[in-house]
C-alpha cells in the first residue's frame, strides 16, 4: 500500500491570534508552528497501514520554508519521505487542491489520508475537494478505518452529530481523519536522527503552472466580539446557587 | 441570469435538524430570489410541511433508490446535474458532518467557490453575498466573498434564528440520471447514539465538565443538571483524553465548537483552546473553586465555590423555577 498523507503546518492551538494591521492575515512573529493535530491522526493511521500491509508513507505538504520543521517531525514519526510544494502565500483550499492534485498524480497512491480540517482556517475543504478533483471516492471525519486489501475495499466509521455512520467504498480513495481514529505516536530519538537524512523533494509552486484565478476573496479579518464584564458570585454555596438561578431566570431569561 | 437560492440538506425519516429552518430563513432573507430546497431519502416528502413553513417556494425530493442511502460521490454527481435546472446564484448547505462531507465535492465539480461554516450572510450593493465565518476556532472572524457566478456557503447550526414564512412549495419533478461510476462510497449502516443523548453542537443549553469534577462518576452531577435544563453534556479536552467521557463530548479548538444560548463550564479552568470552542455562546456560566481561573474572564456569570455543593443546589433551584413556570 502506498499511502500519501497531506499535512499542513499550523499555529499551535495555544497561540493567541493577533490580526495584522492590514486585516489580511495574522501576525506570525513568535508563533510556535506544529503539525495540524488532525493530520497527526492521518500520519499515525498511514504508519499503521504500512506496518500491517507494508508499502510506503509519503508526506505531502504545501507552505513556506518553515513547513520543513513539521515535515521532519512527520518523518520522525516514521514516514518514509516527503514532498513540499513551496509557496510563500497562504492559498485558498481550491488552489491548494489544484496544486496537490498535480503532485499526487505524479506520485501515484493507493490511499490519500489527511485531517478532517486544519485548525487555522478551519475550512475542512481540501480532502473532499481533492477527491472530486481526482475523481476518487471519499469518506471524511473518519474514526475507524478497515482495509480489505484483496477486495480493494474500505470500511470506515464516520462521526456524525449524535450518530456513527458506516461507509463502504473502494480504494484508491481520500479519507479525512477525526480524533478517535488512533493515538498518534511520539517520535523516538533514533527516529528523529533518521528523519534528518530522509528524502524531501521540493517543488516550487510556480513550476506547477497553475495560473488560476482565486474563487474566494478575503475582505478582512476582525477580532471576535468582546465579552461583557462578568457578574461573579462568592460565598455560601446554597445562596450563590439560588442567586445564580435567579439571574439566569430573571436577568438573562434563559431558563 | 441565474438567481435564487438552492438549499441542500439531509433528513431522517421525515425529520430535519434545527439548522434546516435556520438556513431556509437565511436563504429567504438574502433577497436574491426564490428558495428551492433539495433533500433525499426515505420519507423525504414528509419534510414538505417544514419547507413550506420556512418559505421554500420550490422543493426537489429524491426519495427513490439509490438516494435512500447517503453517498458523497453519488449525491454530488446528482446535485451537479440538477443545478442547471434550478440555476441558482447561491447554494447553501448545513455545516454538519453531512454538509462538510458533501459541499466541497459539489463545489469542485461545479467550479464554484465555497465558504464553509459561516455564521452569517449579507448581500452587498451588487446582490453578491458576503459571509462571516470564524477562523482559528473563533479566535478571529473572517469576512469573505465568493468570486464565481455560483456562490456556495455552509452554515453553522444554532446561530441564525428560524423565522416562519408560510408558502406552499411547488414540487419540481425532475430526476437525475445515475452514472455507472457513481455511488461508489455508500453508507451501509447508521448507529444512533443512546436515546436521550443531546448533540452539543445543536443544543440550546450545554452543561460541560472538566478536571474539577475529580472523577468520571461525578459527571452524574452534570447529567442531573442537564436533565432539568434539557441540556446536552460536554467536556473539556483532558477528561475526554483520559476516557472519563467519549471523544464526542470534547469541546474546544480540536473538538466540537459550540454556540448555545447558555454554556455552563463546571470545573473547567478555561484553556485557550476551550475558550475558542465556546466563544460563540450567548451566555457563559462558570463554576470553579479557583477565582483566578481564565474561564471567569469570558463568563457572564461566575460562581467561585465548591462545585460539589453548588451544582446540586443549582439543580434544585432550577427545578423549583421550572416547576413554578
Amino acid at each position: 500500500m502506498k499511502v500519501l498523507v497531506l499535512m499542513k503546518q499550523v499555529p499551535d492551538t495555544e497561540t493567541r491570534i493577533k490580526i495584522r494591521p492590514d486585516a489580511q492575515g495574522i501576525v506570525e512573529d513568535g508563533i510556535k508552528w506544529v503539525i495540524n493535530p488532525y493530520d497527526e491522526f492521518a500520519i499515525e493511521e498511514a504508519l499503521r497501514i504500512r506496518e500491517k500491509f507494508s508499502g510506503e508513507v509519503v508526506i505531502v505538504s504545501l507552505g513556506p520554508k518553515r513547513v520543513e520543521e513539521a515535515v521532519r517531525q512527520s518523518l520522525a514519526m516514521g514516514a518514509d519521505r516527503a514532498v513540499i510544494v513551496e509557496s510563500e502565500q497562504m492559498l485558498e483550499p481550491y488552489l491548494v487542491v489544484q496544486a496537490l492534485a498535480k503532485v499526487v498524480q505524479d506520485e501515484g497512491y493507493d490511499l490519500i489520508l489527511t485531517g478532517k480540517q486544519a485548525v487555522d482556517d478551519d475550512s475542512a475543504q481540501v480532502g473532499p475537494m481533492l477527491a472530486a478533483r481526482l475523481e476518487l471516492p471519499q469518506a471524511s471525519i473518519v474514526i475507524k478505518l478497515d482495509i480489505d486489501e484483496g477486495a480493494k475495499k474500505l470500511r470506515v466509521e464516520r462521526e456524525l452529530e449524535g450518530a456513527t455512520e458506516v461507509v463502504e467504498l473502494p480504494f484508491p480513495a481520500v479519507i479525512t481523519a477525526q480524533r478517535g481514529l488512533n493515538e498518534p505516536r511520539y517520535p523516538t530519538l533514533p527516529n528523529i536522527m533518521k528523519a534528518k537524512k530522509k528524502e524531501v523533494k521540493r517543488i516550487p509552486l510556480a513550476s506547477l503552472n497553475l495560473n488560476l484565478p482565486p474563487r474566494v476573496r478575503l475582505i478582512q479579518l476582525t477580532p471576535p466580539p468582546e465579552r461583557p464584564e462578568p457578574t461573579v458570585l462568592t460565598g455560601d454555596s446554597a445562596e450563590t446557587a439560588k442567586k445564580l438561578a435567579e439571574l439566569l431566570h430573571e436577568q438573562a431569561k434563559v431558563i | 441570469m441565474s438567481n435564487g437560492v438552492l438549499v441542500i440538506f439531509d433528513q431522517n425519516q421525515g425529520q430535519v435538524r434545527h439548522v434546516v429552518p435556520e438556513i431556509l430563513t437565511v436563504a429567504r432573507e438574502l433577497g436574491v430570489g426564490a428558495v428551492t430546497a433539495l433533500t433525499f431519502g426515505v420519507r423525504a416528502s414528509e419534510t414538505l410541511e417544514t419547507l413550506g413553513e420556512y418559505g421554500a417556494a420550490q422543493a426537489v425530493i429524491w426519495e427513490h433508490e439509490p438516494f435512500t442511502r447517503y453517498s458523497s460521490d453519488g449525491f454530488a454527481d446528482a446535485i451537479v446535474e440538477l443545478v442547471p435546472q434550478v440555476d441558482p446564484s447561491v447554494i447553501l448547505f448545513p455545516a454538519s458532518a453531512w454538509g462538510k462531507d458533501l459541499s466541497p465535492r459539489v463545489a469542485e465539480l461545479l467550479g464554484a467557490g465555497l465558504v464553509t461554516d459561516c455564521l452569517s450572510l449579507r448581500t452587498d450593493a451588487n446582490q453578491r453575498v458576503i459571509a462571516t465565518r470564524p477562523i482559528y476556532a473563533g479566535k478571529a472572524l473572517a469576512e469573505v466573498a465568493v468570486e464565481t457566478p455560483i456562490q456556495m456557503f455552509s452554515m453553522r447550526p444554532n446561530i441564525n434564528k428560524a423565522i416562519s414564512h408560510p408558502v406552499k412549495p411547488q414540487v419540481l419533478d425532475w430526476t437525475p440520471s445515475i452514472g455507472e461510476n457513481s455511488f461508489r462510497s455508500v453508507v451501509v449502516e447508521v448507529r444512533q447514539a443512546e436515546s436521550g443523548t443531546k448533540e452539543v453542537t445543536e443544543a440550546d443549553i450545554v452543561v460541560s465538565g472538566g478536571r474539577g469534577l475529580k472523577a468520571p462518576e461525578n459527571f452524574a452531577l452534570l447529567d442531573q443538571l442537564a436533565e432539568v435544563l434539557g441540556a446536552a453534556v460536554g467536556s473539556s479536552r483532558p477528561v475526554a483524553d483520559d476516557g472519563w467521557v467519549p471523544h464526542s463530548y470534547h469541546i474546544g479548538q480540536t473538538g466540537k465548537v459550540v454556540s448555545p444560548t447558555v454554556y455552563f463550564a463546571i470545573g473547567i479552568s478555561g484553556a485557550i483552546q476551550h475558550l475558542a470552542g465556546i466563544s460563540g455562546s450567548k451566555y457563559i456560566v462558570a463554576i470553579n473553586s479557583d477565582p483566578e481561573a481564565p474561564i471567569f474572564k469570558v463568563a457572564n456569570y461566575g460562581v467561585v465555590g465548591d462545585l460539589f455543593q453548588v451544582v446540586p443546589a443549582l439543580t434544585e433551584e432550577i427545578r423549583k423555577i421550572k416547576a413554578n413556570s
